[in-house]
């Protein structure tokens, strides 16, 4: 049966809505026991002990936690019910930093970024700074949630925004499964209006990308496999064409953590990461040339260090005393959760990066 | 000592056959990583021809590795179950095929 998702673990009053309990639990157990190595100790053997962040290339903006979705693996803790929502005034204070940093691009996310209501004006905005890659992570349903977004497609071609949408599998149930019902026919409608727009076509600029992330508590498969699987089922069903599909390992915390334990695979889902451990992915994890703003300006290393409330290791913590040099070179706050983004072929907001 | 003849946790450690037969276990590993590679049959494919046999072998570390690793292909359930029936049907088969030689001694002892 699907299961239907109305409550973000913070409206629950869940105990795993606090970042800290997070953090012990990722700290405790098979880590503090020695059974399992510390991410800190498992880097250490390479010498890649500390990681220290490189050139400014990717900014990455989440301007809201506030959802039309309460997906099962939310990393955000997003939903209707999650009021934090970035300001006119911060995102002029990121357009300042959007205009003077050396980053060539802009990633936009959430929640749902199209929800704040400031959203377009700061499309707009920094679709005049000529950026050269100007993501917005759109969920897909809220292209068709209310009238108001219908025009989302259009207004996207307008500013040439790179659309990366979540699509968790090619068939409803799974995709039902994760993100709620009605997902997958409401996803699916919204791509044919991407794609009869202009979006995804082959020969087309406008970049349409999907994500893929497991229905579960397993990592997922070689990237260009699904990719291919993906365009095949996707054309077969529904006529739909996309540029790359980005495999993404669900990190555990939040919701995901939240599911591993209540399933009890908490522990062999550490266990898969651990083992698929591949040093070659640290090299080019997202945290060394990205920087991740919160809805209140301020800096971390990635989305999840800023949903654990991880700081960015920095004298700059907020946008308004965003200083590249200060922050290139700056050790980036790691816990047991980075395992994620070194698993296989590695992951990060672009896909695999071994 | 374990009070069951399998433990979920002894699969994450059949790596470690080799430490007591290096060189066999070695080439062991090796020639299954190569057969599960893609090459005439895709890796997906093979994924599935796995799930089926570790049913009939009734292998539970096998078909904990094989559900696991179709999940991670996007394998369907529809297409996992499916390939499960393949190996069933197969298994009887086999059974029933063999009521022929039955009926063979059948008609010569008693025909």
């Amino acid at each position: 049966m699907t299961k239907v998702k109305t409550q973000s673990l913070q409206k629950k009053g869940s105990d795993l809505a606090q970042s800290n309990r997070q953090l012990e639990i990722l700290s405790n157990g098979i880590f503090q026991s020695g059974e399992l190595p510390t991410f800190k100790a498992k880097i250490s053997e390479t010498s890649q002990f500390p990681l220290k962040a490189k050139k400014l290339e990717i900014l990455q903006i989440n301007v809201g936690y506030m959802c039309n979705q309460v997906c099962e693996h939310c990393h955000v803790d997003a939903g209707p019910d999650r009021k934090e929502i970035m300001t006119r005034d911060t995102m002029r204070q990121c357009l300042e930093v959007i205009k003077n940093s050396g980053a060539h691009t802009l990633d936009l996310t959430g929640g749902a970024p199209e929800m704040n209501p400031d959203f377009r004006w700061f499309v707009e905005e920094a679709a005049k700074v000529g950026i050269k890659d100007f993501i917005v992570r759109s969920n897909l349903t809220i292209i068709r949630a209310n009238k108001k977004y219908y025009d989302l497609p259009e207004f996207f071609k307008k500013h040439n925004v790179h659309v990366v949408s979540s699509m968790p599998h090619w068939t409803r149930g799974k995709t039902d499964k994760q993100r709620g019902d009605g997902v997958f026919d409401k996803s699916i409608k919204a791509l044919q209006e991407l794609n009869a727009v202009g979006y995804g076509m082959p020969d087309s600029n406008l970049r349409l990308d999907l994500v893929y992330n497991p229905s579960g508590a397993f990592l997922p498969g070689d990237q260009m496999s699904m990719e291919k699987d993906f365009k095949k089922a996707l054309m077969e069903d529904f006529g739909i064409q996309f540029h790359n599909l980005f495999a993404i390992t669900n990190l555990p915390i939040a919701r995901f953590l939240d599911y591993l334990i209540a399933s009890e695979n908490y522990e062999d889902y550490m266990y898969q990461l651990v083992d698929a451990y591949n040093p070659a992915a640290v090299k080019n994890v997202m945290c060394t040339n990205t920087l991740s703003i919160s809805w209140d300006g301020y800096l971390f290393d990635c989305d999840f260090n800023q949903m654990l409330e991880l700081p960015v290791n920095s004298k700059a913590k907020h946008i308004s005393e965003f200083n590249e040099e200060l922050l290139e070179g700056r050790n980036i706050v790691i816990s047991q959760h980075c395992y994620g983004c070194t698993a296989g072929a590695g992951s990060s907001c672009q896909g695999v990066v071994a | 000592m374990s009070k069951t003849y399998y433990d979920p946790a002894d699969l994450r450690k059949f790596s470690k056959i080799t430490e007591w037969s290096e060189e066999l276990g070695n080439k062991f590993f090796e020639y299954y990583g190569k057969v599960f590679e893609d090459g005439a049959l895709t890796a997906r494919e093979k994924s599935l021809i796995a799930l089926a046999v570790a049913h009939t072998e009734q292998c539970p570390y096998c078909i904990d590795a094989y559900t696991k690793d179709g999940l991670q292909r996007g394998v369907t359930k529809d297409e996992m179950m499916e390939a499960i029936h393949v190996g069933a049907a197969i298994k009887s088969g086999a059974t029933l095929v063999h009521g022929v030689q039955m009926m063979n001694k059948v008609n010569k002892l008693d025909g």
